[in-house]
């Protein structure tokens, strides 16, 4: 177990690359009670958020959910995160556990008469059951991706959400905090594996989504950290014009993802020679080498791109390479 | 398969969780049970050439797991005879038998008498028992 955001999180229960491996393969449970859930409520909810998040809410109805960035003026990320429209004028968004208090910190100083933000997040556990048996095991119907509906499931009522941080199909589970046991219980006897934040990391890695605090954060901007596909340039946002002015200059360094093309896993903070660095690494077990993401000079983003990181003092190979770093191969 | 417990009594050991199977002046290296549990399923072994020298109580090499990276620390001083390549190409070897194919060099002795400083697997034991 270690300390992580407050809570005492468990890396792996058997072993992370068997973790990692029965998610890719079949089923995997991770509790992620310790995200962080906000509830903005309000004739005016929708507009508010519309305000301050980098998306376009009007994209998205009730029962429907969406990626999007907390920016700041700079077009810096103050959060990423998941808005779940839940009524016409109420949403939730789910957030990242160490950045609850300053998501809700954020909105609250920006709410205005008509919205009500209010931080929820000890009132809910949520459950990630993640892998390609994960909807069959729990015994769900298919539905799309970014979708949420109210379901039983054996007994217990939880919204279950087409979401996730593991590049697989599963499910998000949010139950009120006092049933998180039971339904943990159950999900284990329908066949899910439980696996640990040590999994979680290299399978959101593989897939290339960012770790808000390694990749992407306050001093990163949405355009250089490849997110501009969630930045809804054409309305206005805090740090929009920024954004545009970056868009419209094109970014000085991109974060990248690269395979290690030698031996040695990289790991976030090495250096990556002519001006990058590593914002998170590991070991990829699917490739079974090291992969990572970082930010280097525009230079020496494209795809194909060789290039030499500083793993502890050697000089190891890497080779710049397409998102995602992992692809399950089809048919 | 992860190995079963275990610290043969025919080994030294180095309070840094590594051991020596001491025979006619030279020695085979490699870590414990215990170095191969806490790191977890091994993914990269960072070797020494042969023909380097390692120096008792310092790293000569480096094991990692998913989970962290860990200096490999030379429980006796000597030189590289021998570096075991399959570690290199399958570092989870380690995990699966610490004290038979997952050894990590062999080097001559340049000090015998420094054996005398390591544990006995007993004393090993109660080392690890206290961690």
């Amino acid at each position: 177990m270690v300390p992580f955001a407050g809570w005492e999180m468990p890396v792996q229960y058997e072993g992370v690359i068997q973790e990692h491996r029965t998610v890719r393969a079949d089923c995997g449970v991770f509790d992620v009670s310790h995200m962080g859930e906000l509830e903005v409520e309000g004739p005016r909810a929708h507009e508010l958020l519309q305000s301050i998040l980098s998306n376009d809410l009007d994209k998205v109805e009730p029962g429907g959910a969406q990626y999007t960035l907390l920016t700041n003026e700079r077009g810096g990320i103050v959060d990423d995160l998941i808005a779940y429209r839940l009524e016409p004028g109420r949403y939730l968004l789910i957030v990242n556990a160490s950045n609850r208090e300053a998501d809700f910190q954020w909105l609250k100083e920006r709410e205005i008469p008509g919205s009500d933000v209010r931080d929820v997040s000890d009132e809910y556990a949520l459950l990630a059951v993640q892998g390609p048996r994960s909807v069959e095991r729990l015994g769900l119907d298919d539905a799309s991706a970014f979708t949420f509906a109210m379901q039983e499931l054996d007994g217990i009522e939880c919204m279950v959400n087409r979401t996730g941080y593991t590049g697989e199909r599963g499910v998000e589970l949010m139950v009120p905090a006092e049933d998180a046991e039971e339904l943990w219980d159950r999900v284990l006897e329908r066949g899910a594996v439980p696996c640990g934040l040590g999994a979680r990391d290299t399978l959101r890695l593989e897939v290339c989504y960012p770790l808000h605090g390694n990749d992407i954060g306050p001093d990163t901007d949405a355009i250089s950290a490849g997110l501009g596909w969630v930045c809804a340039l054409d309305k206005e946002f805090t740090g929009a014009d920024e954004l545009r002015r970056i868009k419209e200059a094109g970014p000085e360094r991109k974060l990248v993802a690269f395979v290690m093309e030698e031996t040695g896993v990289p790991r976030q903070g090495m250096t990556i020679a002519g001006g990058g660095e590593v914002t998170s690494g590991t070991h990829s077990p699917m490739l079974d080498r090291g992969i990572g993401m970082g930010y280097v000079p525009a230079a020496q983003a494209e795809p194909g791109t060789d290039l030499t990181i500083d793993v502890r003092g050697r000089d190891r190979r890497a080779r710049v390479v397409k998102k995602p770093i992992y692809k399950r191969e089809e048919g | 398969m992860a190995a079963e417990e275990s610290y043969p009594d025919d080994l030294r050991y180095h309070p840094e969780h590594d051991w020596a199977r001491i025979e006619d002046g030279e020695a085979v290296l490699g870590v414990t049970w215990y170095a191969q549990d806490a790191l977890g399923e091994l993914v990269h072994y960072e070797p020494p050439e042969a023909g380097a020298t390692v120096t008792k109580d310092s790293s000569y090499g480096e094991v990692e797991s998913v989970k962290a990276v860990s200096d490999i620390i030379a429980p006796l001083s000597g030189e590289v005879l021998d570096v075991n390549q399959a570690i290199v190409d399958a570092p989870e070897t380690v995990n699966e038998d610490p004290y038979g194919a997952g050894w990590l060099i062999r080097i001559r002795l340049t000090d015998p008498g420094e054996s005398d400083d390591l544990l006995d697997a007993e004393a090993y034991q109660q080392l690890v028992a206290e961690q």
